[in-house]
């Protein structure tokens, strides 16, 4: 079956998530991060932020919502069982604090074949509740075994 | 002290995930994939046993960019990670890197993410500013 290109350009609903400070602990937790702004609220205000503060790669928790029914739509069509993480690039403007509400909205910026693989690219765009961009991502999974 | 000329390394980092990290990383992240939690349904689909999140690991990286600068999060401007195999719980993962780039206070980190001389990330691009 040759590469389907149909999703390119396609756009789908904004997910929504809400920030919330156990969910920021829990994360900084199992990475290993000590900086206590990501565990108490006011070494977090003495920093000068709102609230406790997630670190940069909470971005996967918040813009998951997001990929997820990508990843399983039929135009979309990626075969999951040959699919890997291929890469990933976060650029991150205002920092996202316990209590931020996040919109996320996902769009398929390239379908491409490339050594008998197709390359999926995906792009999120993250804002907080006053409309700041607080990250964009790019998403790149590849599929072995397509014909070109 | 902080890394700041073209070809100087910085700290990075040492870390020997434990068995059950995957289990936290998929609590904490919501990524169930049974090929990071279930080892029997990963030597299902050929793995040697569970792996670890490629996403958890990348979360090393950028820690180590993060360190460098002091450990403040918004120092971490951009990271960019190219996923190149797998990686497992119970083995130490090494986060190596050094200065590419330095313009003032902004410095770009190239890294890698080695675990038994395997390079599971490798062309990882940190930008981080001291400012």
């Amino acid at each position: 079956m040759a590469l389907k290109t149909d999703a390119v350009g396609k756009s789908w609903p904004a997910y929504e998530y809400e920030v919330g400070r156990e969910k920021i602990r829990e994360y900084a937790q199992v990475i290993g991060l000590d900086n206590p702004v990501h565990f108490d609220a006011e070494a977090a205000k003495s920093a000068g932020y709102r609230d406790i503060v997630a670190p940069p790669m909470f971005v996967v928790v918040y813009a998951a919502g997001g990929m997820g029914p990508v990843l399983f739509d039929p135009e979309v069509g990626m075969n999951f069982a040959a699919m890997v993480h291929g890469g990933q690039e976060f650029e991150w403007a205002e920092p996202v604090c316990s209590g931020d509400v996040i919109t996320t909205t996902t769009t398929c910026k390239d379908i491409y074949p490339k050594d008998g693989k197709g390359f999926y690219v995906f792009e999120t765009e993250s804002k907080n509740q006053n409309g700041d961009l607080v990250c964009r991502a790019t998403w790149t999974n590849i599929v072995r075994g397509i014909e070109e | 002290m902080s890394a700041t000329s073209k070809g100087e390394k910085i700290a990075g980092l040492k870390v020997t995930p434990d068995k059950y990290v995957p289990h936290r990383y998929a609590g904490a992240s919501g990524d169930f994939n049974p090929i990071h939690i279930d080892a029997e349904f990963a030597k299902m689909v050929g793995l040697p046993g569970a792996i670890l999140h490629g996403l958890y690991v990348m979360g090393l990286v950028a820690k180590a960019a993060t360190d460098e600068a002091g450990g403040d999060p918004r120092a971490l401007k951009r990271l960019s990670v190219q996923f190149r195999g797998m990686s497992y719980p119970e083995q130490e993962i090494e986060v190596a890197g050094e200065v590419i780039e330095a313009d003032g206070s902004d410095v770009t980190f190239d890294l890698v993410a080695i675990q038994n001389d395997n390079q599971v990330i490798r062309n990882a691009t940190a930008d981080v500013s001291y400012g």
